[in-house]
């Protein structure tokens, strides 16, 4: 998936995560990560957010996340709403309950 | 067991905070909102953290629903594409004003189940009135589809509709109700009342709330988890309640194992209706796992 533009997704209300996807000319995520629960759940959150680009093919980002406590499927929603909107993309690979994997 | 009702819990799609806590608040039900709380520019971001939260959490017990856009537009069809396949147990469809409108919904449903391996049928449907002509056609709204487990009164957009207001006493929706009650009747299917919107004021709550218990709804949505308790406090049979039902059901049992046809209780004739009542107070009680001696 390539990032076209800025696209940004999430609130800064308790339990959620904004985050902000841009493009980037070399290969590779730079993510900086500011997070309430960062010094507990820091290394934690950056895995969720890089596996759920991974998972999308993101491969070129820079990548900003203001975290308030999210739990990791907050996160991976955000993520991906950030990354669709910035590849200008709605082809969503929805997957049935219990076949997620 | 009958499936309780009481209380559908409205929770706006795009709060992850809200929809991790939803289930703790003790209501009957859940609908997670893709509609009218979230703006059309959150329309995606909703959806994937409703999806998200459907195949993440357990809700425990609680029916689950999701309102999605209406199918008017191309947001209806997008969400079904999700939701579908997130597995609620139920699509409420906002603003439904024939009974097209279900089948219309109901076709792609099937269709999502049939692509992705779900049991054709296994997704239920409640289909939320909200305007006159879906008051008029809510005997065949309520019919159009074995799928549908309740018919629901949206208010605010009805009211609007009729050129008319909300009232303390409820007036402007007593047609409205009572049709949508007795077309949920005729289906064999439940009635949900509209919210009520005023969450500071709990004694118009419990007002309202018994004004529709006795028109003969089944639970009412809320809007806020403080609404919970008193709606059903309404909705639960008291001890007396109970206690009368027992004692119907004891005096059938009794006059059963005498072979007599005659079934009286203090002197009253115990008819087919009244039998039907206790019976329903019993499995209320039931439901709500209210304690009662049943022997």
């Amino acid at each position: 998936m390539q990032i076209l533009e800025v696209g940004v997704a999430g609130t800064m209300e308790s339990s959620d995560i904004m985050v902000r996807i841009e493009p980037k000319d070399t290969e590779g995520i730079e993510l900086t990560l500011e997070s309430s629960v960062g010094q507990q759940y820091g290394p934690q959150i950056r895995r969720v957010i890089l596996e759920t680009l991974r998972s999308l093919g993101v491969t070129k980002a820079k990548v900003d996340a203001v975290d308030k406590g999210a739990l990791d499927c907050a996160i991976e929603a955000r993520v991906s709403v950030a990354a669709f909107r910035a590849a200008r993309r709605d082809d969503y690979q929805w997957k049935t309950k219990g076949a997620e994997a | 067991m009958k499936q309780l009702r009481r209380t559908m819990l409205f929770v706006p799609g795009n709060n992850p905070g809200m929809l991790r806590d939803a289930h703790i608040y003790g209501s009957d039900c859940i609908m997670f909102d893709l509609e009218d709380s979230v703006s059309i520019r959150e329309k995606d971001a909703a959806r994937f953290l409703v999806y998200k939260s459907l195949t993440t959490f357990s809700y425990g017990n609680k029916e689950l629903v999701v309102r999605i856009n209406s199918l008017d537009s191309k947001l209806g069809l997008d969400d079904l594409e999700a939701i579908v396949r997130a597995q609620p147990h139920v699509i409420r469809l906002p603003k439904t004003e024939t009974p097209e409108d279900v089948t219309q919904c109901e076709r792609e449903i099937e269709r999502i189940e049939k692509e992705t391996g779900i049991p054709v049928g296994k997704t239920r449907m409640m289909a939320a009135i909200e305007s006159a002509k879906g008051v008029l056609n809510a005997r065949d709204i309520a019919l159009s589809s074995k799928r549908l487990i309740g018919i629901a009164l949206g208010a605010e957009d009805y009211v609007t509709d009729l050129k008319t207001f909300r009232t303390a006493d409820g007036i402007e929706l007593l047609f409205a109700r009572s049709m949508i009650v007795n077309a949920a009747r005729a289906a064999g299917i439940d009635a949900i009342d509209t919210v009520y919107s005023d969450i500071n004021n709990e004694e118009g709550l419990i007002r309202e709330t018994t004004l529709i218990r006795t028109l003969g709804f089944d639970g009412k949505s809320v809007i806020n988890p403080r609404q919970i308790p008193p709606v059903h406090k309404v909705f639960t049979p008291t001890q007396k309640d109970i206690q009368k039902a027992l004692a119907v059901m004891g005096a059938i049992k009794e006059a059963n194992s005498r072979g007599s046809g005659v079934i009286s209780l203090n002197g009253k004739m115990i008819d087919k209706p009244v039998a039907e009542r206790a019976q329903y107070v019993i499995e209320l009680a039931r439901a709500a796992r209210v304690p009662m001696q049943e022997d």
